[in-house]
């Protein structure tokens, strides 16, 4: 970073701050140079680490009163929920703030995707990042088993199955992680154990995360470098504080309308209902957030390639940094870029509402298309695009676009290799 | 080309979306009012008191409830019994306690703190005494069908002759909403099968909405509570972001005028 070294007023300040540098680091945080052109995409960040926080505050009430057995965890949700004081709305929140959480998540995944903020030099946020979704996810998955639900325990008993798909040594997995030869009590309460600790690892990356994003600054919507700090810049306290504030309360007043007015709409209904291991449910479905991958793991006729797919569809995410070859950052500047974001945009819609049905007729064969066309947009559109794309030329500062309008040829930067690909 | 190619996605998906409308069809649930619902939904307490009478004369011989207390029958946002009515309520039924010093259960009058009385020792004798189906606990139920007061309202009203040639078991009758067409519960529900005490007219029709709205509130007691949250919750949030929005605006302005 190029700020200026800081050094307490106080003597006292000066004694710690040699010791431990936290005064520095909350120097740091408040004059932290921000670019001043970030639009609201760029409030989720701040958004997600309130809801981080949230899960685990609300979490931590929740977990005083929930008994993890097979044969109470059921009753003590509802104890909770009718005999805990506000009960009810902690376990309300905690459950559709799990879901804000996800929305918040993939809307900060496709901004890093539109605007190229996983490109050089940013690659390490962004598998810091990927890491952090994966365990959310687990963390996500494991507590919807919690309450003990039909849908709890058969979508534990379908994903833990899925390790049965390992050659030679998968049933002794699925053995080995029910803690037994079925799902009951031994799974819940290692499940809820993890469900307790992986918020914490999770803590863990975001502090490495926002780490790694403070080295070279956060990106913005032109995508250029800019210098730090300079005119383009403002400090995130209070500049970037209060509309990451202000975007939190708009977020909050939507969390709310869920967790008040449709508490239950993003859930299903058969997780009212004890789990059964004599009763199949007829559609067994994971919550919504995790529906796209539930139909890439369909999609593959093999329960094996099934798994392997699956996981590779998250894992080429990691390679993103890699298998973009474009030079300029941001989509504003690469019109069929652009084009094709959108186009991934609904192509995980869609696998959502495949994953959603039943994998028979058409919805598999579109559930087919759409994963096939999932891995070629990251390992033949992308690389090809930024190879071919001309793009459009970009501006030489942010202060540019943001107080002129429109960049024009003349404010660009000369930089060889974006010359190259420029026309017009 | 860029717009060929946007054209091309659009058709591509069009197509795709209209293959998929020809999914499956069910009878729509018979459309009635419900008061709890929208943004000031609350119960109403006569078809709360109504819909208690329905459970326990007709419902809570095979159903149990057992999330519910007697106490809740008189608290805030319930059909808010009086606690002297509410007391006989619970004294009337037998509760199995134990065991005293010499070491034997034995029964006793319910109290107010008391779990309603489930009707059956347990699961089994419950379904061995309906035809092999077990009566789901009623607790929940509401919450654990889609749509669960509608559904419920319309599975009540729902017996009716099969279709032609359609082939029944013995002990399982036909019912339009249920999954299946098929239900091991018998119809319980008939004209002036009960006698409100307010004097409302018993017809199957009152008795299956009051009934659905009861089952509702024992599902979701705190319903009105959170509403009422809910309300003062969203307005103070809506007040907090004009002040920060309009503070922002204030704050950003050196920004944009510091050319
Ligand atoms: C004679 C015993 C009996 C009585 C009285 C009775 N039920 Fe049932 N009920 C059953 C049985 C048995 C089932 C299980 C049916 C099945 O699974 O096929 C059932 C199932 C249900 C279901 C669930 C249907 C589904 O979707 O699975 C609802 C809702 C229901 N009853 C409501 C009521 C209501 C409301 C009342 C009171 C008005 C009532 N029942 C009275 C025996 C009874
Ligand atoms: C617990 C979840 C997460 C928290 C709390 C979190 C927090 C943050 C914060 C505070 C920022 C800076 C503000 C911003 O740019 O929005 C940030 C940036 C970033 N995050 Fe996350 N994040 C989380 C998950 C993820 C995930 C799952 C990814 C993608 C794989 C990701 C990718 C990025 C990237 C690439 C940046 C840099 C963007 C930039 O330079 O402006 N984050 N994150």
């Amino acid at each position: 970073m190029s700020e200026e070294k800081y050094i307490p007023k106080s003597k006292i300040g000066q004694w710690f701050d040699s010791r431990l540098p936290l005064l520095s680091l909350m120097h740091h945080l408040r004059d932290y140079p921000t670019p001043k052109n970030l639009n609201y995409w760029w409030t989720f960040g701040a958004i997600l680490t309130f809801c981080l926080i949230a899960q685990i505050i609300t979490g931590l009430v929740l977990a005083m009163h929930y008994v993890a057995h097979a044969d109470l965890a059921f009753e003590s949700v509802e104890h909770i929920m009718r005999n805990v004081n506000y009960g009810w709305l902690i376990r309300y929140f905690h459950a559709n703030g799990s879901s804000m959480f996800f929305l918040a998540v993939y809307i900060h995944i496709f901004r890093a995707l539109f605007y190229g903020s996983y490109k050089s030099p940013r690659e390490m946020i962004w598998i810091l990042g990927m890491l952090i979704y994966i365990l959310m996810m687990a963390t996500a998955f494991m507590g919807y088993v919690l309450p003990w639900g039909q849908m709890s325990f058969w979508a534990a008993t379908v994903i833990t199955n899925l390790f049965s798909a390992i050659p030679f040594i998968g049933e002794s997995i699925v053995t080995w992680l029910w803690g037994g030869y079925s799902v009951d009590s031994p799974m819940l309460t290692r499940f809820y154990s993890l469900h307790y600790l992986l918020p914490f690892l999770i803590f863990a990356l975001v502090i490495l995360h926002i780490w790694a994003l403070h080295i070279p600054g956060n990106n913005n919507p032109v995508g250029i470098d800019i210098k730090q700090p300079s005119k383009d810049t403002v400090p995130f306290s209070p500049y970037i504080a209060v509309k990451d504030l202000y975007a939190l309360i708009i977020f909050l007043i939507i969390t709310a309308g869920f967790v008040f007015f449709a508490p239950n709409i993003l859930s299903h209904p058969d997780n009212y209902i004890k789990a059964n291991p004599l009763v199949t449910p007829t559609h067994i479905v994971p919550e919504w957030y995790l529906l796209p991958f539930y139909a890439i793991l369909r999609a593959v006729p093999s329960k094996l390639g099934g798994v392997i797919v699956m996981f590779a569809s998250l894992f080429i995410l990691m390679f993103l940094p890699w298998l973009d070859t474009s030079k300029v950052r941001s989509a504003v500047f690469k019109p069929l870029s652009k084009l094709f974001f959108w186009v991934l945009v609904i192509d995980v819609v869609i696998l959502g509402y495949i994953g959603a049905n039943p994998p028979e007729g058409l919805y598999l064969l579109i559930g087919r298309v759409a994963t096939i066309y999932y891995f070629l947009h990251f390992i033949l559109v992308l690389p090809v695009l930024g190879y071919k794309e001309k793009t459009i030329p970009l501006p030489i500062s942010i202060s540019d676009p943001v107080l002129g309008g429109q960049p024009n040829i003349s404010t660009t930067r000369s930089r060889e290799d974006i010359k190259e690909k420029q026309h017009d | 080309m860029i717009n060929k190619l946007k054209i091309f996605f659009v058709i591509l998906i069009f197509l795709f979306s209209s293959g998929l409308k020809a999914s499956e069809k069910k009878t729509p649930f018979i459309d009635t009012n419900w008061n709890f619902k929208g943004i000031f939904g609350k119960f109403d307490r006569g078809e709360l008191r109504r819909g208690y009478q329905v459970y326990s004369e007709v419902c809570s011989g095979c159903h149990s409830i057992s999330q519910l207390s007697y106490r809740n029958l008189y608290e805030k946002g319930g059909p808010e019994f009086s606690i002297e009515n509410v007391k006989q309520i619970a004294a009337s039924f037998d509760v199995l306690d134990g065991p005293n010093s010499d070491g034997e259960m034995f029964t006793r009058p319910g109290r107010l703190p008391d779990k309603f009385v489930d009707p059956y020792p347990n699961i089994e004798s419950a379904i061995a005494a309906n035809g092999g189906a077990y009566p789901p606990d009623m607790s929940v139920l509401a919450k654990a069908r889609k749509d669960g007061p509608a559904y419920i309202y319309s599975l009540l009203q729902g017996y009716v002759e099969p279709p032609k040639g359609y082939e029944l078991d013995e002990g399982v009758y036909y019912n339009k909403y249920m999954d299946g067409n098929q239900i091991k519960m018998p119809n319980v529900l008939f004209d002036d099968l009960v006698e409100y005490e307010d004097g409302t007219k018993a017809t199957t029709e009152q008795m299956a909405k009051d009934v659905s709205n009861f089952l509702m509130w024992a599902a979701e007691p705190n319903l009105e509570e959170r509403h009422k949250l809910g309300f003062r919750v969203i307005l103070y949030l809506i007040i907090l972001a004009l002040l920060v929005y309009f503070s922002m605006n204030r704050l950003w302005s050196r920004i944009e005028s510091k050319k």
